[in-house]
């Protein structure tokens, strides 16, 4: 009977708003700060963001050898 | 009967004003967190400098559009698959093809590599997600030891494997993402929530635990919990399909790609949607996001061609790069964050650095 589902989805609906409301949130300007703390303590390991130079990317040109 | 009828009434009321409170109590609440915005925060970071990034490799083989690809755990090899109904493997360095296989469909939009490096996972049309297993045998046909583990009851999007070549998680036209065991091809969970196509999907780093995040033509994105099914957070705020969803580096963001031209970050702990990339003159879909190693850059492809570079903190674009003669439809950075590959309608892939 299509007025049970729709009061089973209901249901559904109301338990899943009230996981989320139970969620534990933290301020938009913390989550900000460690995002940014990540992005700075990993920016020297960042090869396209230090432009790592052709010697360590193996798809840069590399620079000819020869041999003597 | 009539009195069921009416009783029933009342409970989806009383539901209905529930759900309703419920929301605006969750508003609320999270307004107040709202504090600042991420590029206030990260107004004295040092801006970003000059990006030379270009082709460096470009790999021709496709007949065709190609959907999707996947770099290998050795930072070398790619898959990648396409609307002619093959997947190819490519060792981008040389850009050789190493393997090839013809699926029985066209419109193969997902293809994965395995963590060991030994398999590829793949589907489309066909509803399902096979497995091959890649031998260097030349006399073994890789089609005949193909192992189809995931069925769903329409198109196959996206696919991935977890932490091992044991399992794989699948997103598909039917709404529903699911996790399988390879070997048996058993179903070990279903993902039901989102209420149209799962356009997408990303694991979440290993680090951070068993959950991950999906995006669908419903505009939402979700993430789910592997172990429960259940749903632990979802974000609203895309005005149209979202075609790709990537954890930052930290596993507590992801980004996400969408048609109405804009791509987004939502931090997981704030519970809400931190920024937006987007510019005026932007105007195409997004179909295809990735972060390089520190979160810093994200690489962006769209339907316009061409794949823009943002500075994820300051939300200013930094570059925008040029090369494809058709849509980008798929762009993944590789392992150790040296290049970034994308795949476009153009029929071929490129690799940038």
């Amino acid at each position: 009977m299509s007025g049970s589902s729709s009061v089973a989805a209901m249901k559904k609906v109301v338990q899943q708003l009230q996981l989320e409301a139970g969620f534990n949130c933290v301020k938009v300007s913390q989550a900000a700060a460690d995002l940014k703390q990540f992005c700075l303590q990993n920016a020297q390991h960042d090869p396209l963001l230090t432009g790592a130079s052709s010697s360590t990317n193996p798809f840069r040109p590399q620079k000819v050898c020869s041999f003597l | 009967m009539a009195t069921e009828a009416l009783h029933e009434n009342e409970t989806l009321a009383s539901l209905k004003s529930e759900a309703e409170n419920l929301k605006g109590k969750l508003e609320e609440e999270r307004a107040k967190l709202h504090d600042v915005e991420l590029h206030q925060v990260a107004e004295r970071v040092e801006a970003l400098g000059q990006f030379v990034m270009k082709t460096r490799r470009t790999l021709k083989g496709h007949g065709n559009k190609v959907l999707c690809m996947d770099w290998c755990k050795d930072k070398r090899r790619i898959v990648s698959s396409s609307q002619d109904g093959k997947v190819i493997v490519w060792d981008s360095f040389t850009t050789n093809k190493e393997h090839a296989v013809t699926m029985p469909c066209t419109w193969v939009m997902a293809c994965a590599y395995a963590p060991s490096g030994c398999a590829i996972a793949c589907g489309g049309l066909d509803n399902k997600c096979s497995v091959y297993p890649l031998t260097f045998d030349k006399n073994e046909n890789m089609a005949a030891k193909k192992k189809s583990v995931a069925m769903h009851t329409n198109y196959l999007s996206a696919c991935s494997f977890t932490n091992s070549d044991m399992q794989i998680l699948t997103a598909s036209g039917d709404g529903t993402c699911a996790l399988w065991d390879v070997e048996s091809g058993q179903l070990l969970q279903s993902f039901h929530g989102h209420g149209a196509d799962v356009l997408c999907l990303d694991l979440a780093p290993s680090e951070t635990g068993n959950t991950f995040v999906s995006g669908g033509c419903d505009k939402k994105a979700m993430v789910w919990d592997m172990r429960s099914g259940q749903c632990v957070q979802a974000f609203e705020t895309h005005e149209s399909d979202i075609n790709s969803v990537r954890y930052y580096p930290s596993g507590d963001a992801f980004a996400s790609g969408s048609d109405d031209a804009t791509c987004r970050l939502y931090d997981l702990r704030a519970d809400r949607e931190v920024a937006i990339y987007s510019k005026e003159s932007i105007i195409f879909g997004a179909s295809s996001v990735d972060f390089s190693l520190s979160g810093r850059l994200l690489f962006a492809g769209y339907n316009d061609y061409t794949i823009n570079v943002w500075d994820v903190l300051k939300g200013s674009r930094v570059s925008i790069l040029f090369g494809h003669e058709n849509r980008v439809s798929t762009l993944r950075v590789s392992p150790d964050g040296t290049a970034f590959c994308s795949g476009s309608w153009d029929h071929t892939l490129r690799v940038w650095a």
